[in-house]
Parts: C-alpha cells; sequence; structure tokens
C-alpha cells in the first residue's frame, strides 16, 4: 500500500521512465522507441531527442524526421573524437519528454556520470520524462547468467533497481530466426571491431536464451504490477509472508556472484534482501585491495536494490546471526567454502557456525564455478616490516636459547619449555599471530637441537619428547592466537572508541552551536582532526557554491566547485571515490536533511585508499548527518528571528505609512479646503471670516512643512547621512536661536532662561543641536498648559554640558519614559496637539551623534524634564 | 511706458515653474518690472540683456551649480543676488553667500519676507554712502564719532567689539557669512577660528542686548552668521 503509494508519489515529482526492452541488437528497440515518441509529438508533447543512434538506417532516420535534437557534447580522449549526451544542455531544454539511447551506455571520460543511466537518473530527477532502450543482458543481476549463456562478458551493466523504478515498460520482441535474417541482411548494426564477438553472440541457441529472459524478466514486472494493483485495491489473496534475505559481502572473489544470486532469489521470493559487511579487527587491518572489493560489492549490492550495512564484530557468523534476527531475516545465503580440510579443523568455517547457530532461519549454501574468469584471491605481499619480525621471531628464540643453556644445570629439559613459551608469549603480545607461531615453530626446533639428547643433531632418542614437542607447538600456537585476538579486539575497541569520541564531540560543539559560524567551526576542527584530513564548507551564494571555510592549505579551482555543486544540486555524494565526477581531488558529501539542502562538506583524505574505506565512510556519514540537523536547527531559529524582525519591521513601516498618510493629509484638508472656498465663493465670504480660513491654512501648511522637514532629518539620520558639523559654539546663542524660531508659538508664555555663569564655548552642530532644541520646546509648548511656565537650563561641569527642558505639563506615565524617544511614539495628548510622533526620535539621533546622552524624567510636582548630556 | 522703466527690475531664476508662478503673482506688476530664467546659462545671458535690479537665484539649477552662476556674475556686476535654497544646505548657502550672493531665503517662504530682503538689497545698492549715524529703536552708532548709545548712554566697547559692530550695522538687514566677518575684522588667518568671533558676539550682545538669550539687534542665523536686524 505504502509502497504504491510512495511510487505513485514518485512518479509525480520525477519524470517517469519508460525502458523499451529488447533482447539483442536489432530487434527494433530505437524503432519502437521513436514511434512511440511520434505518437506523442502527435498528441501534442514536448518531445526532444537528446541521443538517438540511427546506425544510418534509413527507416529510423524518417522516424527521427520533426523530433527537436539536443546537440550531443563532444569529449576528446586519447585523441578520438567521442560524441556524448550533453546531460547540461537537455536539462536546460526543459523538455516534457526526452529520448535517449542505449541505457547501459558507458560515457567517455570527463563526463559527469560514469554511466548513462546515471545522465538518465538526473533528467528523470528534473520531473523530465524519459524513453530508453536497453538490451536485457545489460541488467546488472543477469549479468553472470548471460556471460554463461554466451561466453561474453558483458561490462556495461545498469542496475536492476532502475528496471524496477520504470513506469513502463516495452517489450521489443521478433522471434530469432526473424532477427538472424535482418543480420544476414546486414540490418543490424554491428560495430566493426566487434564482429568476431558478434558471430559468437548471434547464434540461434544464444538468441532463444536472451529472449526467455527478456520475456521473463518483462512478465515477473507485470506480475509485480499485478500484486501492487491487488494490494492497494484490497482484493485478498493468499500472500505468502515477506522473506527476508541476507548475504554476507566478504570482498573474496566469489562475493560478486553470491550477491547476484541472493539478489535472484529475493526477486523469485518477492522478497526484501540485506548484504551486509562483518568488518572484523583482523579483517580491518585487511590490505587495501581487499578493502576496496568489499566496497565495490556492497556498491553492487545497493545497485541491485539491497539494504546494505557494515557491521563492527570479533566473531562473523555471530554477528550475522544478530543482524539476521534483528532484521527478521527469514533465510540467509552463503557461499560453499573453499578452503582446504585440513584447515577446517584448524578453525570450522563460517558456513558450519552459522549453521549451529542459525535456529529456525534457512541457510541457502550456494556453490560456484570456479571458472577463469573469476578474480584470484590476491597473493598477500609480504609486509614491509615483516622481515623485521620475523627476525625479531629468531632472536626471541636465540634468546630463549641462551636463557635455557644458562639455566640447565638447575632445570630439567622439560622445563626449558617454559623458557621458549615465554618467547612465544613476547611474540604474540609484541608482534601478532605470525611471529609468533613462527617463533613457536623455532623454538621446538632449538629446544630439541640443542637441549634434547643427542644434542646437536635433531634426532630424538627418547620418543616421549615427541609429545613435548607437540605441546610445545600446540601451546605455542593456541597462545599466540588468544593473545592476537585479544590485541585484535582491544585495538577495534579502542578504534570505536575514537569514533564514539569523535562523533560525541562534535555533537557537542555542534550543541552549542547558535549560529552558522560556530557550526562551521565545529566541523573544521572536529572532523579534520578525527580524519586527518583538509576539508572545506561550501554553501550556496545565489548561483554559485562558495568556500564558507576551509583548511588553510585547501584551494578549490572551478573544476571541483562544479563538482560541489553538482554534489549540492542533486544531493547526493559525488567526487573521488564515487561514481560521479570521480575524478575530482576531493570527496562531496552533501548537508542535508529531508527537509533542506545546506551546503556541501568538501574532504581531502590523506591517502587515496582512504576514500574507499567503508570505516571512513560510516564515520562521514554520520558526521554530515549530524552537521545537517545542526544547520537545519540554526537555519529554522534564524528564520524565526527573521520572521520576528520582519514583523517589527512591518510594524514600524505600517506605523510609518499611518504617520505619512495622516500627517501629510490632514493639513492638506485643510489647505485645500481653505483655498476651495476662497476660490469659489468669490465675494460672499466676509473679511473676517476670510481671515480665518487663511490663518488656518497658513498654520496647517507651517504644520506641513515641519512634518516634511521631521521626515527629511529622520531619513538622513537612519540612512548615517548625518554629517555632524562641530564648532565651538555659544550655548546662550543656540538658545537665542530655538527661542527666536519659536518666537509665534512662545508668544505669551513664560519661558525662563537659566545659564550658569561663564558658560565656555561647547563643541558642537549649532544647526543640529537648534532642531533639538527646537524640537524640546516644541514639544514642552505643546504637552502643557498655556498658563505653565517653561524652563530651560544650561549648566556645565568638567565633563559635560547639560542642557535642560522642563514643563509642568502631564508627564509621561513612568513605563513610556523609555519609549518616548521611539520613532512614532505618541503621547495620548489633549486634543489639538499634534506631533509627528518623530521629534524625540530625531533629537536622540542627534545628541547620539555628539556621543551624548538624551532621557526623559517626570519632575516632581509635575511634568517633564528632558536633560541632553554632551561631552566637552 | 515711462513708469514701467523706473520700476525696479527683477530677475527670478529657477526651474520650478510652480515657483515662478508664485513668484509672479507675489511680486506686484504694480512694483517690479519681471523677467525670468530657466536655468544657469540662460540666466547669465539675461542678466546680460534684462540689466537686472536684483536677481533670486534658485541654488538647484538644472545644468549650472547656483553657486557658480553667482562667481561668473561676479566678474562684472556687483547687482544684487538673493539665492532662494531649501532647508538643510546650510553648507550651500554659505557657499553662495561667500561667493558674493547678498541674501538668501529659505524655502519655503512668505511674501513679506521676501518683499523685505528686496527692499534691504535695493535700498543697499542705490546708497552710495552709508549714512554717518546708524539708528534703530534704541541704539545709535555715531560712525563719524566711534560713538554708541544705548538708551542715549555711551556703552563702552573694546576697538575690536566696536569694529565689528560697525560692519554689522553698516550691512544691517544683510546676512553675513562666519568667514566674511573673520576676515573683515581678524584677516584671512583667523578664518579657521570661529571662537574668536562667537566670544566677541556674545561680549556685544551682553552689552547691547536687554535679554542676551533673546537678542533684538544682533541676530544668529544658525550655522550660516550673522544678521543686524535691518530697519523696519
Amino acid at each position: 500500500m505504502l509502497k504504491a503509494a510512495r511510487a505513485e508519489e514518485m512518479g509525480k515529482q520525477r519524470g517517469r521512465l519508460k525502458i523499451f526492452l529488447g533482447y539483442a541488437a536489432g530487434v527494433g528497440k530505437t524503432y519502437t522507441m521513436l514511434e512511440a515518441a511520434q505518437q506523442q509529438r502527435a498528441e501534442g508533447h514536448d518531445v526532444v531527442a537528446a541521443y538517438v543512434e540511427s546506425h544510418g538506417r534509413a527507416e529510423t532516420d524518417a522516424l527521427l524526421a520533426g523530433i527537436e535534437t539536443v546537440a550531443k557534447a563532444q569529449y576528446q580522449h586519447q585523441g578520438v573524437l567521442l560524441t556524448e549526451l550533453d546531460l547540461d544542455a537537455t536539462l536546460a531544454r526543459k523538455a516534457e519528454l526526452v529520448l535517449v539511447d542505449e541505457l547501459a551506455h558507458t560515457n567517455a571520460p570527463g563526463c559527469r556520470h560514469e554511466k548513462r543511466w546515471q545522465d538518465i537518473e538526473e533528467i528523470l530527477a528534473a520531473g523530465i520524462d524519459v524513453y530508453t532502450t536497453v538490451n536485457v543482458q545489460h541488467f546488472e543481476s543477469l549479468n553472470d547468467i548471460v556471460a554463461q549463456i554466451t561466453g561474453i562478458p558483458v561490462r556495461e551493466t545498469v542496475p536492476d533497481s532502475l528496471l524496477d523504478q520504470a513506469a513502463e515498460i516495452m517489450l521489443v520482441d521478433i522471434p530469432p530466426e526473424a532477427l538472424l535474417q535482418r543480420l544476414r541482411q546486414g540490418k543490424v548494426y554491428v560495430p566493426e571491431q566487434a564482429a568476431w564477438a558478434a558471430k559468437k553472440f548471434f547464434r540461434p541457441g544464444n538468441l532463444i536464451a536472451l529472449r526467455e529472459l527478456a520475456l521473463r524478466r518483462t512478465a515477473a514486472r507485470v506480475d509485480d504490477e499485478m500484486r501492487t494493483y491487488m494490494e492497494t485495491q484490497s482484493i485478498p489473496g493468499p500472500w505468502p509472508v515477506t522473506e527476508r534475505l541476507l548475504v554476507c559481502a566478504s570482498g573474496s572473489p566469489f562475493s560478486e556472484q553470491l550477491i547476484r544470486t541472493t539478489r535472484r532469489l529475493a526477486d523469485e521470493l518477492k522478497a526484501q534482501w540485506f548484504t551486509v559487511y562483518i568488518e572484523t579487527p583482523s579483517l580491518a587491518r585487511q590490505q587495501q585491495e581487499n578493502r576496496e572489493r568489499i566496497w565495490h560489492d556492497l556498491r553492487l549490492a545497493e545497485s541491485l536494490g539491497a539494504e546494505v550495512a557494515t557491521i563492527t564484530a570479533s566473531s562473523v557468523a555471530e554477528a550475522i546471526i544478530d543482524y539476521a534476527v534483528r532484521h527478521n531475516v527469514t533465510r540467509i545465503v552463503v557461499g560453499k567454502p573453499t578452503k582446504s580440510r585440513w584447515r577446517e579443523l584448524v578453525r570450522p568455517p563460517i558456513v558450519d557456525q552459522i549453521i549451529r547457530l542459525s535456529g529456525s532461519i534457512h541457510v541457502h549454501v550456494v556453490s560456484f564455478k570456479q571458472d577463469s574468469g573469476a578474480p584470484k584471491q590476491p597473493e598477500k605481499p609480504a609486509k614491509g616490516s615483516s622481515w623485521f619480525e620475523y627476525l625479531i621471531s629468531l632472536a626471541l628464540v636465540a634468546a630463549a636459547t641462551l636463557l635455557s643453556s644458562l639455566l640447565r644445570p638447575y632445570l630439567s629439559p622439560i622445563n626449558m619449555v617454559m623458557v621458549y613459551l615465554l618467547a612465544v608469549v613476547l611474540a604474540a603480545v609484541r608482534f601478532g599471530l605470525k611471529p609468533a607461531i613462527l617463533t613457536a615453530a623455532l623454538g621446538v626446533l632449538a629446544f630439541d637441537f640443542f637441549f634434547i639428547l643427542p644434542r646437536w643433531s635433531f634426532t630424538v632418542a627418547d620418543t616421549e619428547y615427541i609429545f613435548t614437542f607437540f605441546g610445545l607447538f600446540i601451546v605455542g600456537v593456541v597462545i599466540s592466537s588468544l593473545v592476537a585476538k585479544a590485541k585484535d579486539r582491544t585495538e577495534a575497541l579502542r578504534e570505536r572508541e575514537l569514533q564514539t569520541e569523535s562523533l560525541y564531540y562534535l555533537s557537542r560543539d555542534l550543541a552549542a552551536a547558535v549560529d552558522m559560524e560556530s557550526i562551521l567551526a565545529a566541523v573544521m576542527k572536529n572532523i579534520s582532526e578525527t580524519l586527518q584530513a583538509q576539508l572545506a564548507v561550501l554553501v550556496p551564494q545565489g548561483e554559485q557554491m562558495q568556500v564558507a571555510a576551509s583548511s588553510k592549505a585547501l584551494a578549490l579551482d572551478i573544476k571541483e566547485l562544479a563538482v560541489a555543486d553538482w554534489a549540492f544540486r542533486n544531493r547526493r555524494l559525488a567526487g573521488r571515490g564515487t561514481e560521479t565526477l570521480s575524478s575530482a581531488e576531493l570527496l562531496y558529501l552533501p548537508l542535508q536533511t529531508s527537509g533542506y539542502a545546506f551546503g556541501v562538506l568538501a574532504i581531502k583524505l590523506s591517502h587515496t585508499s582512504d576514500f574507499f574505506s567503508p570505516h571512513n565512510r560510516r564515520l562521514l556519514d554520520a558526521f554530515v548527518a549530524q552537521v545537517g540537523l545542526a544547520m537545519e536547527r540554526v537555519h529554522l531559529a534564524q528564520q524565526a528571528e527573521q520572521a520576528q524582525v520582519l514583523q517589527a519591521r512591518e510594524t514600524l513601516e505600517r506605523a510609518l505609512l499611518n504617520s505619512i498618510s495622516h500627517d501629510l493629509r490632514t493639513p492638506l484638508v485643510s489647505i485645500i479646503g481653505a483655498l476651495s472656498s476662497l476660490r469659489d465663493s468669490n465675494q460672499q465670504i466676509n473679511a473676517a471670516r476670510r481671515q480665518d480660513l487663511l490663518n488656518g491654512a497658513w498654520d496647517e501648511a507651517e504644520r506641513l512643512n515641519r512634518f516634511v522637514g521631521n521626515l527629511l532629518d529622520m531619513t538622513r539620520l537612519e540612512a548615517g547621512e548625518l554629517r555632524v558639523n562641530i564648532e565651538p559654539s555659544d550655548v546662550q546663542d543656540l538658545i537665542g536661536c530655538a527661542l527666536a524660531a519659536l518666537d509665534q508659538k512662545l508668544e505669551g508664555r513664560d519661558v525662563s532662561v537659566q545659564l550658569m555663569e561663564g558658560l565656555p564655548l561647547v563643541a558642537m552642530d549649532m544647526v543640529l543641536m537648534n532642531q533639538v532644541l527646537i524640537n524640546l520646546l516644541d514639544n514642552a509648548l505643546k504637552y502643557s498648559p498655556f498658563e505653565s511656565p517653561i524652563a530651560i537650563c544650561a549648566q556645565t561641569n568638567a565633563h559635560f554640558l547639560t542642557l535642560e527642558v522642563l514643563d509642568r505639563g502631564p508627564g509621561v506615565p513612568e513605563a513610556d519614559l523609555q519609549r518616548v524617544f521611539d520613532k512614532f511614539y505618541r503621547l495620548p495628548v489633549p486634543e489639538g496637539v499634534n506631533g509627528t510622533g518623530l521629534g524625540l526620535s530625531i533629537c536622540k539621533g542627534i545628541v547620539e551623534a555628539h556621543q551624548g546622552e538624551i532621557r526623559a524624567e517626570n519632575r516632581s510636582g509635575g511634568g517633564l524634564r528632558i536633560t541632553c548630556q554632551i561631552p566637552l | 511706458m515711462a513708469k514701467e522703466i523706473n520700476l525696479p527690475r527683477v530677475l527670478i531664476v529657477d526651474d520650478e515653474p510652480a515657483i515662478q508662478r508664485f513668484l509672479k503673482t507675489a511680486l506686484s506688476q504694480d512694483e517690479f518690472a519681471l523677467f525670468q530664467a530657466e536655468n544657469g546659462r540662460a540666466a547669465l545671458s539675461a542678466v546680460v540683456t534684462t540689466k537686472p535690479d536684483v536677481i533670486l537665484l534658485d541654488l538647484g539649477l538644472p545644468d549650472l551649480d547656483g553657486v557658480e552662476v553667482i562667481k561668473r556674475i561676479r566678474q562684472w556686476s556687483q547687482v544684487p543676488i538673493i539665492v532662494l535654497s531649501v532647508r538643510d544646505r546650510e553648507t550651500d548657502k554659505v557657499k553662495a553667500l561667500d561667493a558674493g550672493a547678498d541674501d538668501y531665503l529659505t524655502k519655503p517662504f512668505g511674501v513679506g519676507e521676501l518683499l523685505a530682503r528686496i527692499r534691504v538689497v535695493l535700498r543697499r545698492s542705490l546708497q552710495a554712502q552709508p549714512e554717518p549715524v546708524f539708528r534703530i529703536d534704541e541704539l545709535e552708532v555715531d560712525l563719524a564719532r566711534r560713538l554708541v548709545l544705548l538708551r542715549n548712554e555711551a556703552v563702552a566697547l573694546t576697538p575690536t567689539e566696536y569694529e565689528l559692530l560697525r560692519l554689522l550695522v553698516t550691512n544691517a538687514g544683510k546676512v553675513l557669512t562666519h568667514r566674511q566677518v573673520l576676515k573683515q575684522i581678524w584677516g584671512s588667518a583667523y578664518l579657521e577660528q570661529p571662537h574668536v568671533l562667537r566670544v566677541n558676539i556674545s561680549n556685544l550682545r551682553h552689552k547691547l542686548e536687554t535679554d542676551a538669550s533673546r537678542p533684538r539687534y544682533i541676530l544668529t542665523e544658525s550655522g550660516v552668521g550673522y544678521r543686524f536686524k535691518g530697519e523696519a
């Protein structure tokens, strides 16, 4: 049900993929695809051909007519000009339906993706439908069967998941005889260099087998569709209990076959399947080549549709069973052991262990055909340091022999065995299993040679000593392996511990991070330390990716930035160690959560092999997941904050608009009203009324002028355009100017000026401070009763000029004393008072531009005192 | 017609049609002969062709900077120039005055104010020699005898204060910039020493004004300079 819903949903967002499936070249896939495309075009859909190869066949060419073609990209590779699908141009074209021939094609080096199917994935991801063609032998899970049938290995493979994802599969089928007929008529395109292979390939037997494969694959798909349909429509039926399969990747040459087999089995059983890799401490020390193969196996499994996991454990069998139980696995698929029987005696094969532990889980044992095609188990070259280790073994045995010979007078030969055992233990603890075993073997020989009668010969007089030799050797080997195992386990534990620790430190730092900077700092510090790597974090800046933080010596060129860009846009891994743009220097991991992508982590590990290590990749996955979550958290917090700021600004803007519309319109209403009555009523207005109208209009015009002035002042202050022109100024002159400016309003008011004796000149901007004083006086006049006194005081001390304007008005509610300096704050004031709500905030701006301070307080006995302090 | 010829000729230089229209209405055709120019270059040629008695010059012209226009006119003519400018452009006003403009008006202004300014500059340009005795309200300055009387009582002034007062009263009604005053009284060396001027003005006010905080005679033009009260 859920699966169907998801598939449907995916179908909506992504483009729909239609695969024209054939069983061999020449069955007419391209032709059928073009026919279907023409039909789509006739129905009015926007169809373009991104890559269609007609191989010069006229009827195919004819079908291409009328379909727009995207120019192919050209790549120069080793002197050969290769044409490839131009992915960027195709994406940019934004057609409804794109035709791409040859799904299984391998791209020229230098292309964004290794394989064409990856190009198609990207086109689908962009919401564009795709028609493509492919032959059945290219499917990953059928790859080895086809190789077995035809004897020709197929290198170009596509993951089966693609077939599963396809919205539609169209089988293009003609009988093999007809195909052979066409081949003879030269109607089948065969590249010249492959003529011999083709001859071998196009044999009736092969074709019949391939045709059957294609038919069966399509039929399975049809069956699937019907099942899904029945499930979604709640049609009851006998549904088998869901099977779950588990296979273990081991990096052995047969691992790949095993995985493919499991996939086929899973297909037949309609089962979900898992592939695990159990990393044991001894495997963890394995050579790089082997690790790469494991990595390859896991990727193969993933592309075949398996769920993949890597587990660290000391026992492979136990870990497999544990995983199987936890995931309700019903069947475990294992390979038949290839080791010789005598080794089985020493250590029971994993298969046996699994079978013993499996309980109710079925175990399938698969045998492999040992053919020449399978890669051989790599011969392990001696480690660089092993010579030294073996010399040490020799030295230890020599030392033990020397000690034994010194003790010979006091010890019986049997007890000398203890001295040799000591050497074995030392070798095991210091140098691992092999030197220890060598030490045990050498010890036996030395013991025999030097101390067992007859001395100085390997012959043994007393056959009882044969038992002693065996005892010494076996005990030596057992001790060595136990010690070595214990050591390995400790090492693995330490490594785990380190990982956990580094993850813990990263998450701790990330949890404390409140902004992007601190996240970046945490990333740079923790990840580079843990992995000993150079790294960079890139974030989108407009259309491009930009480096937000990077290690010192790391520089990313345009090519690298393009890879980062791809990884970010497609929200997938790219670069070194991946299948996409793998020629890059660095590995790029998108920093994302389910909802957002925030950037890309670019990392340069010290060794090439590190890029492929599952261990590193797992750690990096954990890291980027953590970072993604932290970034999301910060992002959401920022969004919330921005919303708040935006709201505050909106409120302010609304206030400003209200104020402007009110304060600009009101005076205009009176002015226009007065002027219109004067203009329209000719002589009918008497002189007194006329004067009234004119006075009213005049007052309002002045008010309008004042408001516009205030608005301009405010704008200048906010734009930071206010230039303070400081000159020594006479405070008395300043007060005089302000009083003169308010001359008319002051008429009849009681205004007293109290100046300190010997007031010095004060450095300030006369014009601006004049404005401050005018605004303060204007407020005092407006908000206090006509008959009440107003006072202006000025005094200086060693540091400040203090200017005060005092009134006996109603004052300001205590809670609002700070807010009076806010923009558009207006007191709920007596009737007829009209302020702009800007005066005091302008004062504040000007005083602060003088590095001064302005404050309001209520006076004892009523009224308000505004104090400005300007530093001297 | 004969009468018209004797009317004071006013050249209005402003690019705003609304302001042109307002000035034309405000300045009665019976009192003044009006001429117009929309930009700086037109103004310069109009000065030659119309020979105005006073120029009303807007500082914000589309082609030439107003100060530049003043400088070019002053190269060959002493015709009185009254600058029209918006608030907050004090430095522009000072530049214009220093370049040779006679007075300024801040937009918006009332007609009464405009007429008063025009009369002051016209009277000053017609008057060849300053009167030997300057009288206003309760203050009398006898320039010939270097005598200052306030309410008929002699006021003791320092030589600098007297020179300052003499400069102000001989330019009564006209604004003088700080630089102009500093240069005339103390010389060019004191141009950047505005505090000597502030202190002397303050002292003069204390000696002449009834309330130094609300001066009646020596008025401050904030950010520009000083103006001695003109005759009413």
